[in-house]
């Protein structure tokens, strides 16, 4: 009796398994299925083995070459981006107000970029930035600067990472401001009276009451810079030249410009693999934090 | 001893939340001698938080002075008043050691190393902080939290008075005695001036020289411990101090006696007339309500006797109102049947909830 109990447990999770295998493993394993073979016109396909992975992974391949120095280009873009949106986030929400109407009116307008599709961002900048008819492209030449980011590769870098900061410092912004708000006001009273300075409260008091929302928001937004694709590719489609080809944009070229279907599913499985233990590893320090922490509570 | 340190001249406190208007304090005049231990007792939401940050100067009085030795301080922002405060909740610095906690208002106020070490060494050793110094302090239990916190307005030498807003709430119950008792030592020890804020009768009237009772915005009664209990200026005082509180029967004053229901008490002090349209009433505390035998006095209906150990109290009813009445010892109740004696030196008689006078006799 009780095994035929058991068994209709796996009626109940049947649901999930399907959903999962449709959304999740079927499409996967199709991409896998690529990735270790060639394949030519008439759906004749040939078994290339790990071919294709040992080319993505040798610099001196063509195929090689161009992924990692996408790759090299990806991650300098999220050191950069990461860089100046967090820090600019944390002041951002210090010079938040925090409470009266103006808190309203500061959530609602941080919150705008957030809500604009990636597409649109990308639309915006691109005619914002251009010389010709952009307000951005046009100020910037008549004040003597020579910006064009079609021809120029730091114009197309500086735009697409100031692009990227008007988008996503909110995040980063509402975060801190979150953590700041869960400071008891006892605090702020008590650094009054030990005469602690601004920058010591900022050190002593805000900035360990944030740490926990700071590394959840560098961790979101290493993530998503990382596999940024719509924006630069609105933009600039990637150039000039290779020069603002991020590992996803290259992608969409192998896979649907070229259609080389078999290099692009082994460099899909490999980006997808290094934004997988990038999280594992961001997962294990966030935990790890959060358990010593606990240990150390417990301690006394 | 007497000379007066903090002096609060017509302080007036109105909030704005919403539109509305909140007195959270109606024209409080105090003054807070040099070396006193006083309490500020009421109930939550009497004021009693907001005056003690207007002491120290989190929030700005709408109206009054506030003196420090003589001198204005009203718009003195808190940090160079001579005050430290210690709050409900621990406030600790929690990635900082006990150590650099202890320095840390020292160190904002740019003292030289070897007078922070020497000073922060002094005060961990009178607070038995020595053994965690190097520890952090977000591992240590709330107790130690609150010594920290403690410390960090005793180390420094500029502070003339320390403001405690309810400290031991968050204190376990036997911590809580080994905490007063070591505040109470402190005060003798180093003859600072305390002000403790508290919802609890009995540790305002356990460690402090004088108390203030506030209540909705009003101080209400400030005296000694004694004075509250002798004489409650209020009947809020007499509920509220004592437990249980004073016992409060709706009365008529006719000459030298109340009338209560039918029973005439006799005052022992001759009252002028009270205008008809005021409350009055008959305060007596329950400690000088002696429970008696059938013909002892007052007849009233028992309802319960609470056991509380050391004493036994009666709930019983004269002429349809509660009264709290000492059971003395080897009385035995029999039934619902009794009477009360009360002791007439310590009747008072309130009209709308103030003490008032006898007239002259």
């Amino acid at each position: 009796m009780d095994k035929q109990t058991n068994q209709r447990g796996w009626l109940l999770v049947l649901p999930v398994v399907v959903i999962v295998a449709f959304s999740a493993i079927l499409p996967l394993m199709t991409v896998v299925n690529y990735s270790v073979q060639d394949t030519f016109g008439n759906n004749q396909f040939f078994w290339n083995g790990v071919g294709w992975f040992s080319e993505l992974l040798d610099p001196r391949s063509e195929l090689g070459a161009r992924f990692l120095e996408a790759l090299w280009r990806n991650l300098l873009f999220s050191a950069i981006v990461l860089a100046i949106e967090i820090p600019l986030g944390v002041l951002v929400a210090l010079a938040m107000p925090r409470q009266g109407w103006t808190v309203a009116f500061c959530l609602v307008v941080m919150a705008l970029p957030l809500l604009i599709p990636w597409n649109v961002v990308g639309t915006i900048w691109q005619i914002f930035g251009r010389p010709d008819i952009g307000l951005l492209g046009y100020t910037l030449n008549s004040l003597g600067l020579n910006y064009n980011y079609v021809s120029n590769d730091l114009d197309a870098w500086a735009t697409v990472i100031v692009m990227d900061v008007w988008h996503w410092t909110s995040l980063v912004a509402l975060l801190c401001y979150a953590g700041l708000k869960s400071i008891p006001d006892a605090y702020y009273q008590a650094a009054q009276i030990d005469g602690a300075s601004r920058w010591a409260v900022f050190k002593a008091i805000q900035l360990p009451k944030m740490n926990r929302v700071l590394l959840i928001a560098v961790l979101l937004r290493f993530m998503d810079s990382f596999m940024i694709y719509t924006e630069p590719f609105v933009v600039t489609g990637g150039g000039p030249g290779n020069s603002t080809t991020f590992v996803s944009i290259e992608l969409v070229k192998i896979a649907l410009g070229q259609f080389d279907l078999g290099k692009a599913a082994a460099l899909s499985l490999v980006y997808n693999l290094i934004i997988l233990i990038v999280c594992w590893v961001f997962y294990t320090i966030m935990t790890n934090a959060g358990t010593e922490r606990r240990a150390k509570e417990g301690v006394a | 001893m007497s000379e007066s340190l903090i002096a609060l001249a017509g302080i007036k406190k109105v909030f704005y939340t919403d539109e509305v208007e909140t007195h959270a304090l109606s024209d409080i005049h105090l003054e807070i001698r040099r070396g006193e231990y006083l309490a500020i007792a009421g109930p939550s939401g009497c004021g009693k938080t907001t005056l003690l940050n207007i002491i120290s100067g989190l929030i700005v009085p709408s109206r009054g002075r506030v003196q420090f030795d003589g001198r204005d301080v009203t718009a003195l922002p808190t940090e160079r008043r001579n005050i430290a405060q210690v709050f409900q909740f621990p406030v600790i610095y929690d990635t900082l050691s006990v150590y650099e906690n202890l320095a840390f208002p020292l160190r904002n106020r740019g003292t030289d190393r070897r007078t922070i070490d020497a000073r922060v060494r002094e005060i961990a050793q009178l607070l038995d902080l020595s053994g965690v110094l190097d520890h952090r302090a977000r591992g240590l239990t709330a107790d130690v939290k609150q010594k920290v916190s403690l410390g960090r307005g005793l180390v420094r030498s500029d502070v003339a008075a320390i403001l405690f807003d309810e400290p031991l709430t968050v204190i376990d119950p036997h911590l809580k005695l080994q905490l007063r008792a070591m505040l109470k030592q402190l005060h003798r020890q180093l003859d600072l001036t305390m002000i403790y804020v508290t919802h609890d009768q009995t540790e305002a009237l356990t460690f402090a020289d004088e108390v203030v009772v506030m209540y909705e915005g009003e101080v209400v009664q400030a005296g000694t411990p004694e004075e509250l209990f002798e004489r409650p200026a209020h009947t809020f005082v007499g509920w509220f101090i004592g437990s249980p509180g004073m016992n409060l029967l709706p009365c008529r004053i006719d000459g030298t006696a109340a009338v209560v229901g039918g029973h005439r008490i006799g005052l022992g002090r001759r009252y002028a007339a009270l205008p008809a349209d005021r409350r009055i009433e008959l305060g007596v505390r329950p400690e000088y309500t002696i429970l008696a035998g059938l013909n002892g006095g007052l007849p009233v209906r028992v309802r319960r006797v609470d056991d509380l150990g050391r004493v036994r109290i009666a709930k019983v009813e004269l002429a349809g109102h509660p009264v709290a009445a000492i059971v003395p010892d080897g009385l035995a109740i029999d039934g619902e049947e009794a009477a009360i004696a009360l002791d007439s030196n310590r009747l008072h008689v309130y009209a709308d909830g103030h003490l008032v006078a006898p007239a002259e006799a």
